[in-house]
């Protein structure tokens, strides 16, 4: 396979890891939350930290999911407790985990090279797969359980979930620091596929996460037998393997952002003006009566 | 059963839009019986559904029920003896899950929620009984999403999982208002026979004076937060109080 391709894949899957964890705010719950583009940069610093500290790399890994987990609870308190609307305390969190990640190693590059990492046991294409499909396995276990139902009924109807007796605001707690800590370990997964961590590592994350879950919502859009998940990880895929064709073909690096946006325009638009075209092709999916 | 003590509410306090909906409100409300309230928009019929909800809190006066003082509990805290059927159809439901897993979630009310799986294939037969009592055929519709379906259906719906661990108040504010006649009757009815059945107290706001008549043992009518007509729904025609209402809003523009 073509070296440029097999980097898409790969890199593809570490941003699954972090679609899936946008999707349980933007989608599930129906919050904005701005904080990944420092919880993710985050996780690859907490990774770092401990790997150097001589902790084991699989180890280091899962620290830096709970440290992102901290990350999405200080989001949510300012958000629930504090009462301090969504986007701005998504900001705010970014901005406090800016400085906090340069603070973690006193450094704003730190490289990784010559030490172990999780890609020592097998081929990284393998190993990302491998923690993908345990990521979204358990994802869809836990939004099968009672907590997780009242996950997405929060998203859905706040009064609902307060009328059977629940605190709402627990349940958008839960969900923003399961997300952040997803964030955070797939920015672990990416300090570790490009053997260094970097400050500006975050660039874009947030618009990666929405592009993956716009593009996994219009692929097979009419069917219900594609879970959420399983579309958040094809559209991280494929919006990794649309950029890396379109370098393949010999556009200019330099133009890849302007080509990601791009990417993720034509999509929106197919999903705002052609619904039905598809619909119509697509006998197997039932339609929508909204 | 409910009792309302000195109740007061204001709203946009110190602003100069403040508006005072109630000063002293007292109202009690019998075990078993089903009370209408009726009133011109404005007269305070939602804030007051809304106080006793624990949605809005009062600003002074307690609310009493079963002689304990809820008055002071947060919403969530009051849905152990309280349902309610809003009058937006989707307020009731989760609209992106399917009737079975709404089912099941009123089926959890006041229980902990844990990492057990939600829906439990021994309870599905007992969901469908209970929403094959509608007649609306949702039995048939276990797996369709609550938000696939129509407004008569989802408002059905609701009232089933408002009522399915039988409260000691239900609450029911306009819910039959964005319904054709044809479902709001069925509701209505349904709604009815649940007080009946389950040994509820009723509360239902409504601008339809024939339902209010019909579907409940007693009507108040409020204006500007205070009580002006409390009889026993018996004693009443739909005439009268259309003329008590014209009467009311004659006087009103008078003003």
């Amino acid at each position: 396979m073509n070296g440029l391709i097999m980097t898409s894949i790969e890199q593809g899957l570490i941003f699954a890891v972090l679609a899936m964890g946008v999707f349980i705010t933007n989608k599930v719950l129906n919050i904005a939350d701005l904080s990944v583009e420092g919880s993710f940069p985050f996780g690859a610093f907490i990774f770092a930290k401990f790997l150097l500290m001589g902790v084991n790399p699989v180890i280091a890994t899962i620290l830096a999911f709970a440290f992102g987990t901290l990350a999405g609870l200080l989001t949510a308190t300012l958000f629930t407790k504090f009462k301090i609307n969504a986007l701005l305390s998504g900001i705010l969190t970014m901005n406090i985990l800016y400085s906090v990640n340069l603070r973690i190693n006193n450094a704003a590059n730190v490289p990784l090279s010559g030490q172990r990492t999780i890609f020592d046991f097998g081929p990284k294409l393998l190993i990302l797969l491998a923690i993908v499909i345990v990521v979204k396995l358990l994802l869809d276990l836990f939004l099968k359980t009672e907590v997780g139902y009242l996950l997405v009924a929060t998203g859905d109807n706040e009064s609902l979930v307060k009328s059977l007796g629940q605190k709402s605001d627990n349940y958008k707690i839960l969900g923003l620091m399961l997300s952040n800590g997803l964030i955070a370990l797939s920015g672990a997964l990416m300090a570790q596929y490009n053997g260094y961590v970097d400050a500006s590592m975050g660039k874009a994350t947030l618009v990666i996460a929405l592009a993956a879950i716009i593009i996994g919502d219009t692929f097979m859009k009419n069917s219900s037998f594609l879970k959420n998940t399983t579309r958040a990880i094809i559209g991280a895929i494929a919006y990794k393997l649309i950029g890396g064709f379109a370098i393949d073909l010999g556009l200019h690096p330099n133009d890849l952002s302007a080509i990601n946006a791009t990417i993720v325009i034509v999509f929106l638009l197919y999903n705002n003006f052609f619904p039905n075209i598809m619909g119509k092709l697509n006998k197997k999916g039932g339609r929508d009566y909204a | 059963m409910l009792n309302i003590k000195g109740l007061e509410k204001r709203f946009n306090i110190g602003t100069p839009n403040e508006i005072q909906v109630f000063n002293g409100l007292d109202l009690n409300f019998e075990k078993n019986k089903c009370t209408a309230i009726i009133g011109p928009n404005g007269c305070g019929k939602s804030t007051l559904m809304n106080l006793i909800a624990g949605t809005l809190m009062v600003d002074n006066g307690t609310i009493e029920l079963n002689g304990k003082t809820i008055s002071n509990l947060k919403e969530e805290d009051r849905s152990e003896f309280i349902g309610r059927v809003h009058q937006n159809p989707s307020m009731g439901v989760s609209p992106s899950l399917t009737i079975l897993e709404n089912m099941a979630l009123a089926d959890k009310k006041n229980n902990k929620f844990s990492l057990k799986f939600l829906v439990n294939k021994k309870n599905i037969d007992r969901y469908k009984e209970l929403v094959a009592q509608l007649d609306l055929g949702l039995e048939n519709l276990m797996n369709t999403k609550v938000k696939f379906l129509s407004g008569g259906q989802r408002q059905s719906l609701s009232l089933i999982m408002a009522s399915m661990k039988h409260p000691d108040l239900i609450l029911l504010d306009e819910h039959t208002a964005a319904l054709d006649p044809k479902t709001s009757h069925v509701v209505m009815t349904k709604t009815k026979e649940l007080i009946d059945k389950y040994e509820m107290t009723g509360i239902m706001i409504s601008h339809n004076m024939r339902d209010a008549i019909k579907y409940s043992d007693r009507v108040i009518m409020l204006d500007k937060g205070i009580v002006v007509l409390d009889k026993p729904s018996i004693a009443l025609t739909e005439e009268d109080l259309n003329n008590i209402y014209i009467d009311r809003l004659d006087k009103a523009i008078a003003v």
